[in-house]
């Protein structure tokens, strides 16, 4: 955070680095990138190294405890970024849009935001969302291994490695190592995301999985659409 | 009463409002919310199909005519069920009162039930209240907001002892159906207006009473549907499922019909059309000739028949409310012919 842009171009990497670095913060409920949601609406980076980044949601009244979250996320993703010398966050046209961004801004976290009105940090809401998004994932994982063939009832025999490569098991893996969870290519491919231990009742599990995979897709649909009814755009890539 | 391909649907809409958002109805001080309240009400809109879209002055107060032209005369219902939301903190008469709605459905007779609701941080005032409203307006069934605002509170829950002195009036005033939102909105701070689990308490420790979860719980069905497989008088209100994602998101409808159907079976789902948010025409019509799709991705999910159809439209709720439903609605009903296609 000490070195300072000095040209158009410097700016034009900070700017794109900046970039990458919002598409690394997620609305946790929806396990996507902001940028890919189309939540951010601006994102500015000056000469001297001042960034400007706008949020928006698909709501007023999207509950702000994940507003807090993106916000406090996006502050931190983009502090990080070297060239960056300040950073601005503000989430727009929501009700506790003033109380979260000045909260961010003054890093007083969730409760000091809140006084009076919140109880808990938010490290619980966020890995109960990673829990959602480690059974999520391994529906996206194992429902392409049974369609190529492998029979459900031997996935519980099988390792994270045994998967086929590609995204879905890395954000798999990633979401699995966040969590605190064995995460290697030896590691079991399936386990509870609660507990670590292994998966006995693979049926359930595996019915657990697709059912929390529907809910975060079709959740992600209601709020693409609703911010293409409030702002009239599709969301950025 | 619906009818397609010769076969009578009775069509209850388990989940409709009559309210006013006009600005001469928002409390002094109160304008944001009252009027973000609105607003967001209205981008629900927006998922529905582009020729139902309303301006905002016309959603914010309609008239009772458009609405018995919307539901009746042009929606296929036959009997609504009217689910009061009062947020008198932000309307000076309240948004969607059982007053309100008591007062429309005796001009109409026959072509509502009235339900009322009620705030467990309304104390002993508020069970007496209560009763007046059940005697009053004949209600069967309470719409719950667990989000709704009351000074500095930002809600309440159905686990609290509170809570369990209404359910018990419930049960003596012949309340059997409680309708609770859980669904897309707000419970601000670190409070989780999402979680269902105070509904698992209540469903558990009141078992004659049934619980209606409007919305399903979206947007966290996987916590919904697992409570209601382990809690018999649980069921699904497919409000903001059907006209939410219907229209604007077809696939995930028919994922989230899917798991719905996995979990809780045909008997547990209740239709709702949610209006003025959505008007119940596409949705009955487009629900009688949606079929789950074929395909690898949906391979884990049955195909839908006329039977599960006619309970989800309007038996499932004729059960719970006992309404009288015409023979031919019902599903022991022979089907008949479409008329000019011969008997082969």
């Amino acid at each position: 955070m000490t070195s300072v842009t000095r040209t158009p171009d410097q700016a034009a990497a900070v700017l794109a680095a900046v970039w990458s670095a919002l598409g690394t913060v997620l609305d946790p409920e929806l396990d996507e990138p902001l940028t890919h949601l189309g939540f951010v609406s601006h994102c500015l980076v000056t000469e001297d190294g001042e960034v400007r980044v706008r949020l928006r949601l698909p709501t007023y009244f999207c509950a702000p405890n994940f507003a807090y979250l993106m916000v406090a996320d996006s502050y931190d993703a983009v502090s990080a970024v070297p060239g960056v010398r300040s950073v601005s966050v503000k989430l727009e046209d929501h009700f506790a849009a003033s109380v979260i961004n000045d909260g961010v801004a003054r890093r007083s976290g969730f409760v000091g935001s809140f006084p009076g009105e919140a109880v808990n940090e938010l490290d619980d809401l966020r890995a109960d969302f990673l829990r959602r998004a480690v059974l999520a994932g391994t529906d996206r994982v194992c429902r392409a291994m049974i369609t190529a063939g492998v029979d459900r009832f031997t996935l519980t025999d099988l390792t994270l490695g045994d998967a086929p490569e590609g995204a879905d098991r890395e954000r798999l893996r990633s979401r699995r190592r966040e969590l605190g969870l064995p995460s290697g290519d030896s590691d079991p491919l399936v386990l509870d995301p609660a507990t670590g231990e292994a998966v006995t009742d693979i049926r359930t599990h595996l019915g657990l999985a697709r059912l929390t995979r529907v809910s975060q897709e079709a959740n992600s649909g209601v709020c693409r659409g609703m911010l293409l009814g409030r702002y009239g755009v599709k969301e950025e890539r | 009463m619906y009818v397609k391909d010769g076969v009578k649907y009775f069509v209850v809409d388990g989940h409709t409002h009559f309210w006013d958002a006009s600005p001469a109805n928002w409390v002094p001080g109160q304008e944001e919310y009252a009027k973000g309240w609105i607003e967001c009400f209205h981008a629900y809109q927006s998922l529905g199909p582009a020729q139902t879209h309303w301006p905002i002055e016309k959603f914010q107060k309609y008239s009772e005519e458009q609405m018995m032209t919307d539901l009746f005369d042009e929606g296929h219902v036959d009997v609504a069920i009217f689910q009061p939301t009062d947020l008198r903190q932000w309307y000076t008469t309240g948004f969607n009162t059982t007053e309100t709605n008591g007062e429309l459905a005796e001009r109409h007779p026959g072509k509502f039930v009235v339900n009322t609701n009620w705030d467990p941080r309304d104390g002993d005032d508020g069970l007496k209240a209560l009763e007046e409203r059940a005697r009053r307006w004949g209600c069967k069934g309470v719409k719950l907001y667990t989000a709704e605002w009351k000074g500095d509170s930002r809600g309440w829950s159905l686990k609290s002892p509170e809570a369990a002195r209404y359910l018990e009036k419930c049960q003596e005033l012949g309340i059997k159906n409680v309708h609770v939102h859980k669904g897309p909105t707000i419970w601000p701070l670190d409070k989780d207006a999402f979680d269902v689990s105070d509904v698992d308490h209540a469903a558990t420790n009141f078992p004659e009473l049934n619980f209606v979860v409007e919305h399903v719980g979206l947007p966290r069905i996987e916590d919904f549907c697992f409570m209601a497989t382990q809690e018999p008088n649980v069921y699904a209100g497919l409000s903001v499922v059907v006209g939410g994602l219907m229209h604007a998101r077809p696939r995930f409808f028919a994922k989230v019909m899917g798991e719905l159907l996995f979990w809780l079976g045909e008997d547990r789902l209740v239709f709702g059309a949610d209006y003025a948010i959505w008007e119940p025409r596409w949705q009955v019509e487009g629900f009688v000739d949606w079929q789950m799709p074929d395909g690898e991705e949906f391979s884990d999910y049955g195909k839908l028949s006329v039977t599960a159809k006619k309970k989800i439209l309007g038996l499932n709720a004729a059960k719970l409310y006992d309404l009288k439903v015409p023979p031919e609605c019902d599903v022991d009903a022979p089907e008949v012919e479409p008329v000019g296609v011969p008997a082969s």
